[in-house]
């Protein structure tokens, strides 16, 4: 859906998502590289399991809630893409423990 | 205005509005005249128990009392899913009051068994369990817990969608609720009492004072007297997590949508526009020494609201010699009792009369005998 720009010549980043190897640009953060990777990348929310994507970008709706390295309900607009980050898409309610 | 009611319930927070759906359930007209927004209500500060458990120690009646509403609220729960198509979410599987320590179980096991000593008390097989049998119904315990007790008529519900099913099955009964219209008097003269509001004057043919503890100063109105006061209390709610909780516990509990509520301050600073941070610190960590995972999940809100409490801490339930006709209720428990207020009460209100085998132990006259009566209403 999103295309990332010609003039776009930020480095690389590297990082997994739900196990897989994505490349992503440095100044993205957590959110901007989801929706650029071409991946489904909808979370399912707490209570009616309904599929979302990141939608405000600025810290305010939490559609962007994502388990980022180990940690659940991280808001991923609001968090820099890391070299080796691991992110997986959170279907649910937070995990115990997560 | 000026409108004829069979009944004018004072107070619409959920005492009110239970009694008031009782009411209007057995086919009266009912009007609810409510305060706003920002009164100070005690429905806001509540932490949605069902609660059994080391109820009544001082005083048996209240005891079977208490066991009475949690026998019927399944009734209730059932008849407000009927009535409006919403669930309550009642959960009555049994619940826990944790300890840490060896010093606050001993303290604990000593109160079970000062309520088994009760005379004349129901059996509500409150009973103790050590840490090992605690774990094998809530796994998720921390090293720190050294057991607790555990009564198997305990649970707990859903208090605001309670509060918007019994809203929304006021309108249905055809009960008027108005909001804006605090009471500033009531007379009565020609066999029915007339109501003085900000917006106008209410004629009915009874009252019930449910206002909290605005009753204090409207039961003298109508020959009646309501010792009681206010406490403050502090609620915590963490984002939503999957289920890890089966029990409620009396400071702890896990909602049907995954929301940790972790509450049960008592504080006697009466401000409750601010909000004490040390006494969020305690019951936090004490949250997190019994389920450690819980320091992983972030605080989502967090609030103080008044409560009530009668001054014995058992609920006041009385009827008027010099004005037939006018009641007036207390309690600090309004989620437990709902079903009480939903049946018994407005059974007894449309009747004329306050049965004495049911709630004759609750009368404000056990407060003449100058007794000093501190006992357990809230356990």
């Amino acid at each position: 859906m999103f295309k990332r720009s010609a003039q776009d010549d930020r480095r690389p980043v590297h990082i997994v998502v739900d196990g897989v190897a994505v490349e992503a640009r440095e100044g993205d953060t957590v959110s901007a590289a989801l929706l650029a990777s071409g991946r489904d990348v909808r979370r399912a929310t707490a209570v009616s399991g309904a599929p979302r994507l990141p939608y405000c970008m600025m810290g305010v709706c939490f559609d962007c809630l994502v388990t980022i390295d180990g940690v659940g309900n991280r808001q991923g607009c609001l968090v820099p893409v890391a070299e080796g980050m691991q992110i997986d898409i959170q279907k649910g309610k937070r995990e115990i423990g997560r | 205005m000026s409108k004829e009611y069979d009944v004018a319930v004072v107070g619409g927070g959920l005492l009110g509005s239970a009694i008031a759906w009782g009411i209007g359930r057995l086919g009266k007209k009912v009007v609810v005249l409510d305060e706003g927004d920002i009164a100070k209500r005690a429905s806001r500060a509540n932490f949605a128990l069902v609660w059994v458990q080391s109820k009544g120690l001082g005083m048996p009646a209240y005891t079977g009392w208490t066991v009475r509403a949690s026998e019927t609220w399944g009734k209730l729960a059932a008849e407000l899913k009927d009535q409006t198509g919403l669930d309550v979410a009642l959960q009555q599987n049994g619940g826990f009051h944790l300890t840490l320590g060896e010093n606050e179980f001993a303290q604990r096991a000593q109160l079970v068994t000062r309520m088994h000593n009760q005379v004349g008390a129901a059996d509500y097989k409150m009973e103790m369990l050590s840490a090992s049998e605690v774990r094998r119904m809530l796994p998720l315990i921390g090293p720190e817990v050294s057991g607790g007790s555990f009564s198997p008529l305990d649970g707990h519900v859903n208090s605001l969608r309670t509060f918007r099913a019994f809203h929304t099955g006021l309108k249905l009964f055809g009960v008027d609720y108005f909001p804006e219209r605090p009471v500033s008097a009531i007379t009565r003269s020609g066999g029915e009492f007339r109501l003085s509001t900000s917006q106008g004057e209410i004629r009915a043919g009874k009252v019930v004072l449910s206002a909290g503890n605005a009753n204090q100063t409207l039961a003298p109105m109508v020959g009646l007297s309501a010792p009681m006061g206010p406490t403050r209390g502090q609620i915590v709610v963490t984002e939503r997590t999957m289920p890890f909780l089966p029990h409620p516990l009396t400071t702890i509990r896990q909602t049907d949508e995954g929301t940790v509520m972790i509450g049960d301050s008592k504080e006697d600073q009466l401000d409750d526009r601010t909000l004490n941070h040390a006494v969020n610190a305690v019951m936090a960590d004490r949250a997190q020494r019994m389920f450690p995972h819980l320091a992983r999940l972030n605080v989502v809100r967090t609030w103080a609201g008044i409560r009530v409490m009668p001054r014995d801490g058992f609920p006041i339930y009385d009827q008027s010699a010099s004005a037939p006709g006018a009641f007036v209720t207390c309690c600090h428990s309004g989620v437990t009792l709902a079903s009480n207020h939903a049946f018994e009460i407005a059974r007894m209100v449309v009747a004329g009369a306050l049965e004495p085998e049911l709630v004759g132990a609750f009368s404000a006259r056990r407060f003449d005998a100058n007794r000093a009566a501190t006992g357990s209403g809230y356990y």
